[in-house]
């Protein structure tokens, strides 16, 4: 018997120290259980297989920092997986020498994602990061050499301290490497973070400045010949389809399923966070039992809702007819005299009943995204 | 009793100078409460308070002294209650003022003298507090004999507090004060003059009287000769300290009737009651209508508790003849109640008697005053608040008061200052001693519901008393200011104002609401605006970002949560045309003065 979820989330979370701002169930060091961590993904991954569709469309791996476990018990863990048309794997750039990048490559990772976050030395410092500029660049060259053709950056931008000519040498640096795919973050403080206890007044004073480091990324990178498809996501417009696959089934409202400590699942209208405790975790599945989870039931009112905040997010349009009961009526039309969304219908054709066609955010829509949500639902 | 042994006396004095402890004192000493029942006594009559839900105050107090009859009727202690003083002062022949020996004369004595004395009472001069250390008794008692117009060895020197002297002020009482006058005979048609009334919700209206001529008894029925209202008189009495019913209240006599009416409206404060069978034909002469002075909304801050400050205020109503109030809708503050106070003061008990026996959370608006506008069919219109002020005027009045302010000579200046910045015209100065001056002057009331005595108070280094009587209506250089929030009026941020403080009003309110009002999807103007043309503007730059940058498979809950958040904020808001404002917004610029008043 087999389930429907074609898209697969794997948690891998341990690193080799916790950055400041990471509010990631992380795990630091701790080398000695990466063996028996990955024996509790497969275990978890065996109690859960008959969800999973015969044939997977995406599969992430997510940290943590994936590319910190143990190359055997990486790779160990990458030839259980079942296979899929789309792997991605999380790599902090000191972690990526040739033979791991040459290991992903055999295992069938086809995409790496790749943590930059900044090309200077003073704001990675801010950041707790590891890696310098030197080593994301050559992090990405090994990548590179061991034929990924689909690498995606990771940019932080609002760190404190960080002038708009930063923003604008993080951003040509990284367009020097022309990857496939970026995503650009603004920083936040997520409560209970070193960092927000650190910089958080800092993060507040600069908020206002945070509006022109948005439209200027958006502004560069559209300019550059990349694709705004997601409010924080970015790739290159090329004849090959270069978003995040995996990622785009989180703003389509798909199914997935996670595995590992924290991780998250949605399904059939419920969604479940497993324990974040690793012994626990470990202690469940060592005895063939499911670890403890959270969870949260979404009731059709809440998916309708969660489809509108997500689906606002892509540069394609929304369907209205499938959340029409959720909206606000007359919502639309305002945010249309604004110049904040548009109507449209797929064959050009005059918008009829109140839940034809589809709604698309204009460029100040999409920039200004929460507010437009928050006003579009009833 | 005949005449010549009732003596009716107020006792009068500014705040915490020893009115109530030398009240204490004379029941006490007039064996009315004995000393250890005193509290005891008190506490019972608050239970009773408590349990029936009467708050029928001890107004006119019976005491003997040496074969007297003595009624000591109590005034109200503040500005705010200038008529109440003097409608209770017309129901005696004397008054005992009272000055703290180390404060000496305040602008509140000085306003209470006057009324004294414009009364015609007989003034009993008394230095209080004469124990205290820092007391300077002569000084105090040769300024109270200048203002009195006596000499400083008639002035009385007691401490309330240890009872030295009391004994004094009532053989005084007896001997400097008249014998009420008036018709004694039975047969006389009696006339009673109602200084005060309260209300029980068991008994109805309890009239406070003060007896002229003849008698009255209980079951007797009568008639307020001025509204014509006619019930039976349940009982007749007098309060010692409680109350007690009599067989009959005679000329000269101080006491209550109780009316059992169920509407205080019905029976007006300065009404003259007489019998119906045999009816006086003259009324006593009767009060000034007292009318409010200044006005403010209050709206509560949950829309859901109208119908509770609705049916508080009606409940305030019953024993706050003083009090006005009509509803009030406001697009931005939605239902409330336009409230006419007498002063400053009385607007502030009634806030917290809302808030606190109430237990109601209010939005009260800048205070204004009363204006009269002068409309094209050439009447004078009255009105109560700005929004309903015509944009464009032709003649406006505005109330003006007398202030008294008493400082130390080296305040002078910067209490002139203070009142040249308020349009104030100096009357007169006079110096009470060599130390003390008292500054007379005329200022427009609109000067002084703002902030005026807080600054007076700061300016003179806490110094300086102030007392005020309203002197009527002026006509005034004055403007209605708009506030319009993306070209939509703000109706509760219509101000009147002088039209030279036009300018630099309009632009500190606009100024704080583009501080207060969050910013929009577009560019949001706010103008201060004189009938069409703008005198000042400030604009909310149109939000530019609104977007949280990071949103996978993990975030989802986290994020629709937040969204929620913000829609629940949304729902919250008040809508000015198109723009989302929040009520805090409207209230920290009404309460743009409120600061440190409380």
């Amino acid at each position: 018997m087999s389930g429907s979820i074609r898209h697969l989330y794997v948690h891998l979370p341990f690193c080799a120290h916790r950055c400041g701002y990471c509010d990631f169930v992380t795990i630091v060091g701790r080398r000695g259980q990466h063996a028996a961590y990955v024996d509790g993904l497969l275990a978890e991954l065996a109690l859960e297989r008959e969800l999973l569709a015969p044939e997977l469309e995406t599969i992430f791996l997510g940290g943590g920092t994936p590319t910190f476990t143990q190359p055997r018990e990486l790779e160990r863990l990458l030839t259980t997986l079942p296979p899929a048309a789309e792997v991605t794997v999380e790599a902090n750039p000191e972690t990526v020498t040739p033979p791991l990048a040459a290991l992903l490559r055999r295992n069938g990772v086809d995409r790496v994602s790749l943590g930059a976050q900044s090309f200077q030395p003073r704001l990675l410092a801010v950041l707790d990061r590891v890696a310098g500029p030197d080593d994301v660049r050559s992090a990405f060259y090994h990548l590179r050499d061991a034929g990924f053709d689909n690498i995606s950056l990771d940019l932080i931008y609002g760190i404190p301290g960080q002038r708009p000519s930063d923003l604008d040498a993080d951003i040509g640096e990284a367009l020097a490497l022309w990857p496939e795919h970026l995503s650009c973050y603004e920083l936040e403080a997520k409560p209970g973070t070193r960092f927000t206890h650190a910089h958080g007044a800092e993060l507040r004073r600069q908020a206002e400045a945070m509006e022109d480091y948005f439209e200027r990324v958006v502004q560069t990178l559209v300019g550059a010949g990349y694709r705004w498809y997601e409010t924080a996501n970015f790739c290159r417009v090329d004849p090959r389809d270069l978003r995040s696959r995996h990622n785009l089934a989180y703003w389509r409202g798909r199914d997935y399923l996670g595995l590992g400590i924290g991780a998250v699942s949605t399904v059939s209208g419920e969604r479940w966070r497993t324990t974040p405790r690793l012994g626990p975790y470990l202690a469940a599945l060592g005895a063939d039992r499911r670890p403890l989870r959270e969870v949260e039931p979404l009731p059709d009112s809440v998916q309708r809702e969660e489809r509108v905040m997500l689906g606002l997010r892509l540069d394609e349009p929304l369907p209205l007819e499938a959340v029409a009961t959720s909206l606000d009526p007359g919502a639309l039309g305002r945010l249309e005299r604004l110049g904040l969304a548009r109507r449209v219908l797929g064959d050009g054709e005059a918008p009829a009943g109140a839940d034809a066609g589809a709604v698309t955010l204009t460029t100040r829509g999409r920039l200004l995204g929460d507010g437009v949500t928050a006003d579009l639902l009833a | 009793m005949d005449l010549d042994h009732i003596r009716n006396f107020s006792i009068i004095a500014h705040i915490d100078h020893g009115k109530s402890t030398l009240a204490d004192r004379i029941l006490e000493l007039t064996k009315t409460v004995s000393g250890r029942d005193m509290r005891a006594q008190v506490l019972d009559t608050m239970e009773l308070e408590r349990e029936r839900g009467i708050t029928i105050k001890a107004q006119a107090v019976r005491v003997s002294w040496k074969a007297h009859e003595l009624n000591l009727i109590d005034t109200p202690g503040h500005v705010d209650f200038t008529y109440e003083v003097s409608r209770s002062l017309q129901a005696c022949e004397g008054a005992v003022l009272v000055v703290d020996a180390a404060q000496g004369v305040e602008a509140q004595t000085v306003a209470n003298a006057y009324l004294a004395i414009e009364n015609n009472l007989e003034i009993v001069p008394v230095v209080n507090k004469i124990d205290l250390p820092q007391a300077d008794p002569d000084g105090a008692a040769a300024e109270l004999a200048e203002l009195v117009g006596g000499k400083p060895e008639d002035v009385l020197r007691i401490s309330a507090k240890t009872g030295d002297g009391v004994a004094e002020v009532l053989d005084a009482v007896v001997e400097r004060i008249p014998m009420p006058a008036g018709l004694v005979s039975p047969k006389a048609p009696p006339r009673a003059l109602v200084f005060d009334s309260s209300y029980d919700q068991y008994r109805g209206v309890v009239a406070f009287v003060r007896v002229v001529d003849g008698s009255f008894a209980a079951r007797e029925p009568l008639r307020a000769m001025a509204q014509g209202t006619r019930f039976e008189a349940e009982e007749a009495g007098f309060f010692a300290p409680t109350m007690k019913a009599a067989d009959t209240l005679g000329a000269g006599e101080v006491g209550y009737v109780i009316t059992g009416l169920k509407d205080v409206s019905r029976l007006r404060v300065g009404d003259t009651l007489t019998s119906e069978r045999r009816p006086a034909a003259e009324p006593l002469p009767g009060y000034k209508d007292v009318k409010p002075m200044v006005f403010a909304g209050l709206f509560p801050t949950d829309s859901d508790d109208y119908p509770d400050l609705r049916d508080a205020l009606e409940r305030l109503k019953l024993n706050d003849a003083a009090l006005f109030y009509e509803p009030e809708t406001s697009q931005a503050l939605g239902f409330g109640f336009r409230c006419g106070f007498l002063g400053l003061l009385h607007m502030e008990i009634v806030r917290e008697r809302l808030e606190r026996e109430f237990d109601l959370d209010l939005l009260v608006t800048a205070p204004n005053v009363a204006y009269r506008v002068l409309e094209r069919d050439g009447d004078w219109l009255e009105v109560h608040n700005p929004a309903e002020m015509p944009r464009e005027l032709d003649a406006v009045e505005e109330p003006y008061i007398r202030a008294s302010i008493i400082v130390p000579k080296s305040y002078v200046g910067p209490v002139m200052e203070l009142n040249n910045e308020r349009r104030g015209r100096f009357d007169h100065m006079e110096y009470l001693s060599p130390e003390r001056v008292l500054l007379a002057y005329e200022l427009p009331l609109a000067e002084i519901v703002l902030d005026y005595y807080d600054q007076l108070k700061s300016r003179t280094r806490g110094y300086a008393s102030f007392d005020y009587d309203v002197a009527g209506f002026r006509e005034g250089q004055l403007a209605r200011v708009d506030i319009l929030i993306a070209d939509e009026p703000v109706d509760a941020l219509s101000m009147i104002v002088h039209r030279e403080a036009a300018y630099s009003r309009g632009k500190a309110l606009v100024e704080r609401l583009r501080q207060e009002i969050p910013r929009q999807f577009f560019d949001v103007p706010v103008q201060a605006a004189i009938g069409s043309r703008v005198i000042a503007r400030e604009t909310v730059k149109a939000k530019r970002k609104d977007v949280l940058a990071k949103c996978y498979g993990g975030d989802i809950t986290r994020k629709r949560k937040l969204l929620e958040k913000q829609k629940a904020g949304k729902r919250r808001m008040k809508q000015v045309g198109a723009v989302e404002v929040p009520q805090e917004a409207f209230l920290a610029v009404l309460n743009l003065n409120d600061g440190g008043k409380k």
